[in-house]
Order: C-alpha cells, then sequence, then structure tokens
C-alpha cells in the first residue's frame, strides 16, 4: 500500500478555446500553475480558496476526470492518467449543488443504477444501498422522486452515491454549498465518522469554520498555486501580531471598501454579507488603533456594532488570498 | 449492468414532460404525412407501409434525438461526469442510455401505427405478423447499437445538438422509409447500403408488407449495427480520453 492516499506534483491545467468561425479567437487560461501536495491515508485534507482558484480543477485533476497538461498525480499509488481504472475503483466524487442526479428516479433507483455503475456485487447492492440511506438519514424516503427533494437531502443523495463501492479516498467539492446550517452541521457530522473510520478525504469549500472544524491540515489555494499548508493552528500564524476590528454596517460600497484598504497601517480589510448586514472586518498591526479612520471612512453608512477582536483562520485566510491578489493585480486574472 | 442501466434511462426519460409532449404529438403528424404523401402519389393501396415507414422515422427520430440529447441532458443534469467516472469501459456505461432511446422509440413505431388506423382508417392487416414482431424490436435493438457510434461524437461535442438536427433528414430519406430507395439518386445507393438503418427499414416494410424475405435484411441490419458497437466502443475509449483533456464532459 503507498504511503500516500493523494500526491501531486507540478500538476498544471491549461484550459484552451476557441470562439468564432470567420476570425477565430483562441484563448487559455491556466487555472492550476504547479500543484504540490501530499495527503496521507486516513488524513481530512481541506482546499481553501477563492472562487477561480483552481479548487475545482485540481479536484477533477485527481479523480481523473481531467488530464493534466503537466505535471503528475497517484491515488493510492496509481497513476490518475495511466492508471485510470485502478484510480477509479478507489475514489468517490460528490460535489455540492443541486445537479448530477437522475431527478425523475427515485434515490433507491439513482442508487442502484450508480451501484451497478460502480461494480458492487448484486447480492451486496440491496444491503449497501439500506445501509447508506440510513446513514445519510433518507430512509423511508427513498423511494420519492428525486425531483421533489430539499437540497440538503439532494446533498445527502450525493454522499451516499459517493459511498456505494466503499472508496478509500473521498473528493468532496465543496459539499455544503447552499445548504442550510442545520443540514450543513449533519453534513459534517456524516464527513468527520467517514474520515474516523478511515476513509481519505479531501475536501473543498468556502467556509472556513467548516475545514477548521474538520480539516487536519489545510491548503490555501489561490491562482492556480497553493499559497499555504499547515495545520488549522499553523494558517492562523499568517494573521500573527494582528487585530482585527469588526464593523457591522449597511450599504458600504466597493469604493468605500478600497479607501478603507487604502488607509495607512491598515493590513487587510473585506466585507461579507450576513442577512441583511454586511460586516466588516479590518486588520491592522496589534499595537495600532485604526477605528477612529475606518469610521471616518464609513461616514454617512448606517452602523451597527464596532468590536475589536482577535485574528482567526478566516482572518488568516483573508491575509493570503489578499496578499497573492496584490501580487497579481498588474497581470490579467485567470477565471 | 446493460439492463439495469436501460431500464433506468428509460423510465428516466419517459417521465420528461417534454419528451410525453413529444411522443403525443409527433407520431400524428408523421402518420399524417405518410397518408398525405401515398395519397397524392396515387398509392392508397400501400398505406400500411407508409404508416410502418412512418413509425420507423419515429423510432430513429427517437435514437438520433435520443442519444445526442440523452448524453446533452446528462451534461446538463451533470451526470455525464459521474457516469463516465464509472470504473467501466465507457462503451458500456453509454450503451444503456442509447438502447433506452431505441426502447421509448418502440413507442414511436406503435403510436404511429394507433394513430394511423384510428384517424385514416389504414388496416393493420400484416403479412407476416410473427416476423413484423420480431423485425421491429431486432430494428430497434439495431439501431440502439448504432446510436453508440453516434453517441461517441456527442460525448466530444458541447453542442451535440447541432448535429442531431442535420442527420435526421438525410438518413430518413437515404435509408428509404418513407420513399423507395429506386427513386433516389443513385450515388446515394452505397450510402444506404452501410446503414442499418436501410436494412432495418427493409425488414420491417417486408414483415409488414410480404414484399420480400425478411431474415436476410434483418440479418444484415443486425450485422452492421455490431460493427457499429465495435466501432462504437474502440471511438468512446477514444473519444472519452480526449474528452477529459478538452474539458468537455461538464457544461463549463
Amino acid at each position: 500500500m503507498s504511503e500516500y492516499a493523494i500526491e501531486a506534483a507540478g500538476l498544471r491545467r491549461t484550459y484552451r478555446s476557441r470562439t468564432g468561425w470567420l476570425r477565430p479567437q483562441r484563448r487559455e487560461v491556466e487555472a492550476v500553475r504547479g500543484v504540490d501536495l501530499t495527503v496521507g491515508n486516513g488524513e481530512l485534507f481541506g482546499l481553501l480558496g477563492p472562487n477561480g482558484a483552481g479548487k475545482t480543477t485540481t479536484i477533477k485533476l485527481l479523480n481523473t476526470l481531467l488530464i493534466p497538461t503537466a505535471g503528475t498525480a497517484r491515488i493510492c499509488g496509481f497513476d490518475v492518467v495511466r492508471q485510470t481504472r485502478e484510480v477509479r475503483r478507489r475514489i468517490g466524487y460528490v460535489f455540492g449543488g443541486d445537479r448530477g442526479l437522475y431527478d425523475r428516479l427515485s434515490a433507491r433507483d439513482n442508487l442502484r443504477y450508480f451501484a451497478e455503475l460502480y461494480g458492487v456485487p448484486g447480492r451486496e447492492q440491496k444491503r449497501r444501498i439500506a445501509e447508506l440511506l440510513e446513514l445519510v438519514r433518507l430512509a423511508g424516503r427513498e423511494n420519492e422522486r428525486v425531483e421533489g427533494y430539499s437540497r440538503g437531502m439532494r446533498q445527502r443523495l450525493h454522499i451516499a452515491r459517493g459511498l456505494l463501492h466503499r472508496p478509500r479516498v473521498l473528493f468532496l467539492d465543496e459539499p455544503s454549498i447552499g445548504v442550510d446550517p442545520v443540514a450543513a452541521r449533519e453534513l459534517r457530522q456524516t464527513v468527520a465518522d467517514l474520515a474516523a473510520t478511515g476513509t481519505t478525504v479531501l475536501l473543498t469549500t468556502h467556509y472556513m469554520a467548516e475545514a477548521d472544524e474538520l480539516c487536519g491540515r489545510i491548503a490555501v489555494i489561490a491562482g492556480g498555486r497553493i499559497q499555504a499548508l499547515g495545520t488549522p493552528a499553523e494558517l492562523r500564524h499568517h494573521a500573527d501580531g494582528r487585530r482585527v476590528l469588526e464593523v457591522e454596517a449597511y450599504g458600504v460600497t466597493d469604493e468605500r471598501l478600497a479607501a478603507i484598504h487604502a488607509l495607512p497601517r491598515v493590513r487587510e480589510a473585506s466585507l461579507e454579507v450576513i442577512g441583511a448586514a454586511q460586516v466588516l472586518a479590518v486588520q491592522s498591526d496589534a499595537g495600532v488603533d485604526v477605528q477612529a479612520d475606518v469610521l471616518r471612512e464609513l461616514d454617512g453608512v448606517r452602523l451597527g456594532r464596532v468590536t475589536a477582536r482577535q485574528p482567526t483562520l478566516e482572518d488568516a485566510y483573508v491575509a493570503i488570498v489578499n496578499r497573492v491578489d496584490e501580487r497579481r493585480s498588474p497581470e490579467a486574472v485567470p477565471a | 449492468m446493460i439492463a439495469v442501466g436501460a431500464l433506468l434511462h428509460a423510465k428516466q426519460l419517459s417521465r420528461s414532460p417534454f419528451e410525453i409532449a413529444t411522443a403525443l404529438i409527433i407520431p400524428v403528424v408523421q402518420a399524417t404525412l405518410a397518408v398525405y404523401l401515398f395519397r397524392a402519389g396515387g398509392e392508397p393501396g400501400r398505406l400500411l407501409e407508409a404508416a410502418v415507414g412512418a413509425g420507423l422515422m419515429g423510432v430513429w427520430s427517437s435514437v438520433l434525438f435520443g442519444s445526442g440529447g440523452a448524453i446533452q441532458n446528462q451534461r446538463w443534469q451533470g451526470t455525464l461526469e459521474m457516469i463516465m467516472l464509472a470504473p467501466r469501459p465507457p462503451a458500456l456505461v453509454v450503451l444503456p442510455i442509447t438502447l433506452a432511446t431505441a426502447i421509448t422509440g418502440t413507442y414511436a413505431m406503435v403510436a404511429t401505427l394507433a394513430w394511423g388506423r384510428l384517424l385514416y382508417g389504414i388496416p393493420l392487416t400484416f403479412a407476416d405478423p410473427v416476423a413484423f414482431a420480431v423485425a421491429v424490436p431486432g430494428c430497434i435493438v439495431g439501431l440502439g447499437m448504432f446510436g453508440l457510434l453516434l453517441a461517441s461524437t456527442f460525448v466530444l461535442m458541447r453542442n451535440a445538438n447541432a448535429l442531431t438536427n442535420t442527420l435526421e433528414y438525410p438518413i430518413w430519406l437515404v435509408s428509404g422509409m418513407l420513399v423507395p430507395i429506386t427513386v433516389l439518386p443513385g450515388w446515394t445507393g452505397p450510402v444506404a447500403a452501410v446503414l442499418p438503418t436501410t436494412w432495418g427499414a427493409r425488414a420491417v416494410r417486408e414483415a409488414a408488407t410480404g414484399s420480400g424475405p425478411v431474415w436476410p435484411s434483418l440479418g444484415i441490419c443486425l450485422a452492421i449495427s455490431l460493427a457499429c458497437l465495435v466501432l462504437g466502443a474502440l471511438m468512446m475509449t477514444h473519444v472519452e480520453r480526449r474528452a477529459r483533456a478538452a474539458a468537455t464532459l461538464a457544461l463549463a
């Protein structure tokens, strides 16, 4: 057995597209620009990054859906390009959102079909499907058509589908996207239980709390490259020596955010929408108080609570990703 | 796996409101078209032949749009990636889909004949009912295998629909489903001879009208279809790899 469940070295992927017939225009987008990583057997590894960072492309390179432009990757010691079938026998793939299931079929029919496809022996299928329906709490609803399912139920069915053939490595691509908080918590529990049984999990997510709670190690990917890698505690060091001013506001424009970011002694500024409110997080050096300057820039904007706090993993993530954006700002941003 | 896959895909297809509406309307149009065409040609005695031809047109449309549409639908549903990710030869994964479209196409034949009987009083007196009952499913299975060859192209192309639209009418015509091959220009002869649709249509017509021996035509149809299956399987392996290189398995 290979020492690592997942190995990638110098992984690159360029998308080429052509538009127009008379004057064809070719476009190249380098989505992944040299990813190196190793994930141990039984590890729960997180891949964090903003939209377009290269998370999904990296997963698709590792799970054989895409062929790398350069570099190599191995799953349980098998090469993803040359030993595709061996790799596919050992992996499961689950992605977030509404797609990827047969809506007009029942959950049971969906699982039955994928069990056939993924080579689950006929005599085992019935038992395995019942077991998984129980695991993802869909028992009793298995004969209903999937088109009537909520997003959370679909997501749980996705997970059941991904586990049918007992994969050794499970790729979860933003599984909690669009799922309500209660369903997301249940989903996290399911993922944690899987990792506890020895399944290697590679999880991509936007949600810092999710990664912090679940993952033993996290890689932050941005601009197609891994920018930081370590345990959540290690990553938090990227925001060491800083303090965070958090302002609840209503109606902060991009211009105001840019002006705050440009303030002297401000290291990072980010804006998150939570319900009807916006939460502005401004990072500065620990010994510096930028509150007065920030509030001056927000003059005229309706404000709520203003608090100062210690940096979290999310602040560290923002610091890492913004550093990349600043470095790349003169050049074109890839999709 | 092929049987379970074909059954479940047929179930998924037959529950689509669009497919149901199409399946209700198209056979009426085709039966009408065939009847008036033959009446105008002064050959009202060949109405059964016309109705059978129109039914075959329906089967062909189902296979063509089914194979192309099904692959495209899988892409839209996000299931194309999931099924291609299975540790099976790609041809085995796609064959149930094309077979399912052929199975749902059987309905087109039945519905066209039923509408022809109800609306235009076409007598359903088959010269050899047993041969007809064998020739129709045989022809449908053959077309399903031919569908695999077509589907391999559809896996590669994100806009597969464009190809299906251009293939529908030429194949009807060249295969002699509605108009006898003998009235077509000579150069279409070799094209018709290599299409399984030509031989399938001929076998079904021969069984319905008793115009010739059914089994040789059906045999040739199945032999060509088998060749298409082998070629399609080889193509599919090649095409799957190309689709992974070109990133066309997903919608974007």
